[in-house]
């Protein structure tokens, strides 16, 4: 059914052959707004794994069931009530990050990434390779949000997970945080930068001209 | 896709399926995890209280943060048109209250920009272990640049000394106005006046004078974070907020 080499391009491919945030341009917005700390990022990249891994099994596990003209309401219903219930883990065992990303968690529903998964995989695919699916395809989101939000954590805030690297001039140290960096849009700079490097070195990511 | 599952009947069973199972899923979460989360916000409450009260260096685990609670801080409930004391349940929650207008009032004017105000707030009575009030927290909040921030003002039983300006819910740009969460900023509020012949003096300004006692330093880059604070702290230490209880003092009796 699924080899070992095909199970490892689903699962690996979207880290840089396929990334869903640098190649397919899905989920941005999450990813402009919860990158300000590299916390928040690492936490909201488990969330959207989760989300996309479950959401992917059990909509191929009852792909066959599902009728074409409801699939997506089927599909939206299935990926919602995962996210509450992520929403709701959060809460209970993580509360003091679950304020700082605040309404981003439940808007994982209308991130693209989830969605379009489901859609383009799981409706075709049997339910392991699509849970894998769903699993690469949050590896490569994470890998997205951890480069950025480490970037803007260390030069905004001169902290690394909240460890001091650089030492800001207002706590006594020398450096400047970069005020530009701190704020959401700046992402916008940063992941056209990483799209930039990712085509360089893989140009056969570049769309033709029209 | 074959054409046998879209009859009507079977898409509207899948469907239906679908839902049960998911809700089922759903409330099962949301009944199960509801007393830990409610445990959190609790917990989450009182850290900010102890911090306003200077107790929470103190404090090393989450245990000792109820039990501290529990020990030295005691919650009333003032009226803010008499400045007395009234009784509630434990449970009232002024935030609540200020969206009921059975329970609340518009301000006129409403400087903090808060649109309602609760007619009866709560405060925090911080006792040493003889039983005297040290220290009273009171809840305050007004608009920022883009929304409320939510804060709790700590201040000696004389009614007048600032110890602590500390805000816990506040979504200012990070880095400018979010600095008033900075602990750098926030002890220079330690020791500060806050009425001078019974009128607010305190004043959030540029190139405030360390050594005036009615004066703090405005936070770089954030004019209109720092006009925010100001315009809370008018609004609730003056005749709409809490001014009445603060000139009573009942916490004396």
């Amino acid at each position: 059914m699924t080899n070992t080499k095909e199970m490892k391009k689903v699962l690996f491919g979207p880290i840089l052959d396929n990334n869903p945030i640098a190649l397919q341009i899905l989920g941005v917005c999450s990813a402009l707004a919860v990158t300000t700390k590299l916390e928040t990022a690492l936490v909201m990249s488990l969330a959207l794994t989760v989300v996309t891994a479950f959401s992917n099994l059990f909509i191929s596990m009852i792909r066959k069931q599902i009728p074409s003209s409801v699939r997506i309401i089927v599909q939206m219903t299935i990926i919602a009530s995962l996210v509450i219930v992520v929403d709701q883990v959060l809460k209970a065992y993580s509360y003091e990050i679950s304020k700082q990303l605040s309404v981003f968690v439940g808007l994982i529903i209308t991130n693209c990434i989830v969605m379009g998964r489901a859609e383009a995989f799981a409706m075709k695919s049997p339910p392991f390779i699509s849970f894998l699916d769903g699993i690469g395809n949050g590896f490569g989101y994470s890998f997205v949000l951890i480069v950025i939000g480490t970037v803007k954590e260390l030069f905004g805030f001169g902290t690394i997970l909240g460890f001091e690297i650089l030492p800001l001039i207002q706590n006594g140290g020398w450096y400047q945080g970069n005020g530009l960096l701190i704020l959401p849009f700046s992402s916008f700079f940063l992941i056209g930068g990483l799209i930039w490097l990712i085509r360089t070195l893989k140009p056969e990511q570049v769309e033709p001209k029209d | 896709m074959s054409a046998k599952k879209e009859t009507l009947g079977r898409t509207v069973g899948i469907v239906l399926a679908v839902c049960l199972v998911c809700s089922v899923i759903v409330s099962t979460a949301a009944v199960s995890l509801r007393s830990l989360q409610e445990a959190n916000a609790k917990l989450d409450k009182q850290t900010n209280i102890l911090a306003a009260a200077g107790l929470l260096e103190a404090v090393q685990t989450k245990d000792q943060i109820a039990t501290t609670y529990h020990e030295q801080v005691e919650e009333r409930y003032v009226d803010l048109a008499t400045g007395q004391y009234v009784e509630k349940s434990t449970d009232y929650d002024m935030y609540k209250a200020a969206r009921d207008p059975d329970r609340s009032i518009k301000p006129v004017p409403d400087t903090a920009g808060i649109l309602r105000r609760p007619n009866v707030a709560s405060v925090y009575l911080v006792k040493n272990p003889a039983g005297e009030v040290t220290r009273i927290v009171l809840p305050v909040h007004g608009s920022g640049l883009w929304n409320l921030m939510y804060g709790m003002l700590a201040i000696d039983n004389d009614g007048n000394t600032v110890r602590e300006l500390i805000y816990y819910d506040q979504k200012e740009t990070p880095g400018l106005g979010g600095e008033v969460q900075n602990p750098e900023w926030q002890a220079k509020w330690d020791g500060k006046k806050l009425f001078k012949n019974g009128d607010v003096a305190i004043d959030v300004t540029k190139g405030a004078d360390a050594n005036d006692p009615y004066e703090i330093d405005a936070l770089s880059g954030a004019t209109l974070t720092s006009n925010g604070v100001q315009n809370t702290l008018d609004y609730w230490l003056g005749e709409n907020g809490f001014g009445p209880y603060l000139t009573n003092q009942p916490w004396k009796s």
